[in-house]
This record gives C-alpha cells, sequence and structure tokens, in this order.
C-alpha cells in the first residue's frame, strides 16, 4: 500500500497536472505532479498515480560514501 | 536509477553488530520493509547477531476494521459502484469480501489510484461510485487532492486514512511489548518529515531511525539503532535523505490539512486510538460517504463486529508474535483461502512470509 516506485519525469502534459513516468525496461505510465514541483529529466517515488517526492540525485550519490565515513569513524 | 548496493559495506555493518553481543528488539511499520527483511533474509541474518525485528501496525490494509469493510460490503449490496485498491479486495470481511460480493453480481471495482476512481464516476454519471480511501500518510495526499479539485458529485471517499505516530505511541502506552528501536517508513516519511517521530524519542527514550527500503538501507538503519543504544542516545535519525526531508513533502501536508481532520479510530487489533486517522473537514461532506450514506448505513452505526475465528493477526499487528507462531499460518490461513488481512495483503507480514518461507 505504501509502495512508491521510483521513475524517471520524460515528459510534463501542457496542464502541468500530469507527467509521463519512465519506470525503465519499458514501462511508462502517467502520474499526477501536483504535489511535487519537477521538470524533466527528475527522478521521484510514484505512489498510488501520485508522485510524492523529488529523490535528491546527489544525496543519493553521496549516501554509499557516507555510510562509508559513517563506518571508518566508528572503527577508530 | 539509483542502486545502493556494496556487498562489502554491508558486510562490514553485520560483523560489526554480531561483535557487540547484543540482545534487542526492534519495530518497523511498513510492509516494504518487512518484504526487504524477508526476501534477503536479513530477517533471520539479523536473528543470528541478536536482534530481532517484527512488523507493527504497518500495513494499512490490515489495520482496516471489520466494519469499515462491512460498510463498503453494505454499500456494494445498496447497488453502488464501490472502487478501491487491489489489496483490500479479498480481505474478508464477517461473510463476504468486496471480491466475493462483486461474483454475487455487486458492481466492485479495483483501480490503482483514486483518480481512476474519479474517471468511473464521470464516465457513470447515472451511477454513485465510492472510493474506498485506505492508506498512511503517504496516500492521504492523493484523496485529498482530488477532493479540492471539485470531483463530479456523484463521486465520494470512505476515508479510512490512518496516522502512523499515534499508533507508535499506542504501542508503547499499552507497554506488551519490549522495544528498544524503532525503524521508520520511509515512504510516509517523504510526507510528514522526520518531526512528528520527535517525541517518541523524547518521551519514551526510544532511538528512530527513518530507513529506505533496499537491503543496505535496512542494515545501516539497524546500525544507527543500534550505536545509538550503545552510546545511551535516543533521537530521530534519517537514513534515507535522497528521499526524506525534515520538512517532509510540505505541500503534500497542506493539502492534508486543508481537507482533513484528525479523529478517534480503532484500529484491528487495537482499541480507539486518539486522533489517528483522517475524515473530511465538514465542508466536504458530499464527499464524504459516511455523510452522504448516513441513512444507508446505520444499522452498522453501533454493530460489533467479530475477528475471523482463530486469527491472530490482532496480536501480530501488536508485534506480539511473528507469523509463524500463528496456528492457522499456512495450514487453515494461505493467501488463496486467507482467514485474516494480514495474509491477503502484500504488504501484511503473513503473506510475506508465506511468498518467500513456504
Amino acid at each position: 500500500m505504501c509502495l512508491a516506485i521510483p521513475g524517471k519525469i520524460i515528459e510534463i502534459d501542457s496542464k502541468k497536472e500530469h507527467a509521463t513516468v519512465d519506470y525503465g525496461e519499458g514501462t511508462k505510465r502517467k502520474a499526477n505532479i501536483t504535489l511535487v514541483d519537477v521538470k524533466v529529466g527528475d527522478y521521484v517515488l510514484v505512489h498510488a498515480g501520485f508522485a510524492i517526492q523529488v529523490l535528491d540525485e546527489k544525496e543519493a550519490k553521496e549516501t554509499l560514501k557516507l555510510f562509508r565515513e559513517m563506518l571508518s569513524m566508528e572503527g577508530t | 536509477m539509483f542502486s545502493l548496493k556494496d556487498k562489502k559495506l554491508a558486510e562490514d555493518v553485520v560483523s560489526r553488530i554480531e561483535k557487540l553481543d547484543v540482545n534487542l528488539k526492534f519495530m518497523h511499520v511498513c510492509g516494504t520493509h518487512q518484504d526487504t527483511l524477508v526476501k534477503h533474509g536479513l530477517d533471520a541474518l539479523l536473528k543470528k547477531c541478536g536482534i530481532e525485528i517484527g512488523q507493527g501496525p504497518g500495513c494499512p490494509v490490515c489495520v482496516t476494521t471489520t466494519k469499515e469493510i462491512e460498510e463498503m460490503l453494505l454499500l456494494a449490496k445498496k447497488g453502488i459502484t464501490v472502487t478501491t485498491f487491489g489489496d483490500m479486495m479479498r480481505v474478508p470481511g464477517e461473510k463476504y469480501s468486496l471480491q466475493s460480493m462483486k461474483a454475487e453480481g455487486c458492481d466492485v471495482r479495483t483501480v490503482y489510484g483514486i483518480e481512476d476512481a474519479v474517471s468511473i464516476a464521470e464516465k457513470n454519471k447515472d451511477r454513485d461510485v465510492v472510493f474506498m480511501a485506505v492508506g498512511f500518510e503517504t496516500t492521504a495526499p492523493t484523496t485529498a487532492s482530488v477532493l479540492l479539485k471539485n470531483p463530479p458529485c456523484n463521486f465520494s471517499v470512505l476515508s479510512c486514512h490512518r496516522l502512523i505516530p499515534p499508533a507508535l505511541k499506542a504501542i508503547l502506552d499499552m507497554g506488551e511489548i519490549k522495544i528498544n528501536g524503532l525503524i521508520e517508513p520511509g515512504h510516509v516519511s517523504t510526507i510528514i518529515g522526520t518531526k512528528p517521530y520527535k517525541f517518541i524519542s523524547k518521551e519514551y527514550h526510544v532511538p528512530q531511525v527513518v530507513a529506505g527500503f533496499e537491503p543496505l538501507d535496512l542494515l545501516m538503519g539497524v546500525w544507527m539503532l543500534v550505536e545509538q543504544i550503545e552510546h545511551g542516545a535516543a533521537f530521530v535519525q534519517n537514513e534515507y535523505t535522497r528521499a526524506v526531508h525534515e520538512e517532509g513533502n510540505v505541500k503534500a501536508k497542506k493539502v492534508i490539512d486543508e481537507v482533513f481532520e484528525p479523529n478517534d479510530k480503532k484500529w484491528r487489533g487495537f482499541p480507539i486510538i486518539p486522533q489517528s486517522s483522517l475524515g473530511p473537514k465538514g465542508r466536504f461532506d458530499e464527499y464524504n460517504a459516511l455523510k452522504k450514506y448516513e441513512d444507508e448505513l446505520k444499522e452498522m452505526k453501533d454493530k460489533e463486529f467479530k475477528e475471523p475465528k482463530g486469527c491472530m493477526c490482532g496480536e501480530l499487528l501488536r508485534g506480539l508474535l511473528s507469523p509463524q507462531e500463528c496456528p492457522l499460518f499456512g495450514t487453515l490461513c494461505k493467501p488463496d483461502s486467507p482467514v485474516g488481512p494480514c495474509m491477503v495483503s502484500t504488504e501484511g507480514s503473513c503473506n510475506i512470509e508465506y511468498r518467500y518461507k513456504k
């Protein structure tokens, strides 16, 4: 129920209420984007047909680095 | 797409926890967390390291009460088109489920989200259409944003939306089980942020980590909890920084506040939990199925409903036992012939346990 799937915004409708989201492997579906501020190319989490949050690409890339730092700090 | 994989890092976390020789019990409240834990064998792996993790009331379909299901069944029986998420369809009421009611000829339809239900109402102006809005804070803004857009007058919602922080408080207040740490649900937290959990660490001295859904997210979440405990600390930490911010989704919170107000509500397996649900505010009465069909639902008002015989979903949702400890698990209760909701929903711990371990 609280499942949310990550996907990439590839096209935004003229009314700016819905966007086509690419979930990979050829799966594309419309999602309501009124709960988020997005542009084409952004990654979003989609739940029950609504984008509920924009994924922070920079944070995502740094997550592993952060985890490693956390562990090395604790190890010393 | 982002991928969070680092085998060495995962092994490192596990070996560090192992060395600490702990005996801890953690609770999470999310079916997707449970899926990751069981699918990747993390539950068993962590148990060997002295950490037991169980799912609490973190499955919206499972905590929806028999009474709410019976209300939808009654509306369907009275000729109203009833719509809901797929997971809700097979949850047994007293005698019927929405699916078996459909087989009896009632108009019951599965939808992917509330917008699909609205389009059914738009295409069938001669019919009344009700959407059974099940879900936590993740789903509530989707319902709210639709109600703000003036949907057709033949459309209404039976709000079964519930809130996670009051349920966590209820579990801790009941004091039935030891909880050394809480893993908070990532997707609920994308909406509410991290602040609404703070009172729990402050008042109950329980460490909390908001975690994502990849195996490494959960391992790091567990590690963060262990670290807090080792240092005698209790605060809210955010592991899922790529999706969760302290303030949450401000737009989504605003639409929730515009449309809903908190109400006291019974959860399956729990007594009434204060301020734990969201009901539409008065100005949305025309879209509130409980008001719109007050006369039709009158007979349900003070009716008490029994849980299915032998079903232990209530105890399971309070974290008192694991699926395998229920005598019905895998024998009388299976995904194709479920007795209780935890075996029906793909977010229910019995369904997850059966799928990966049976």
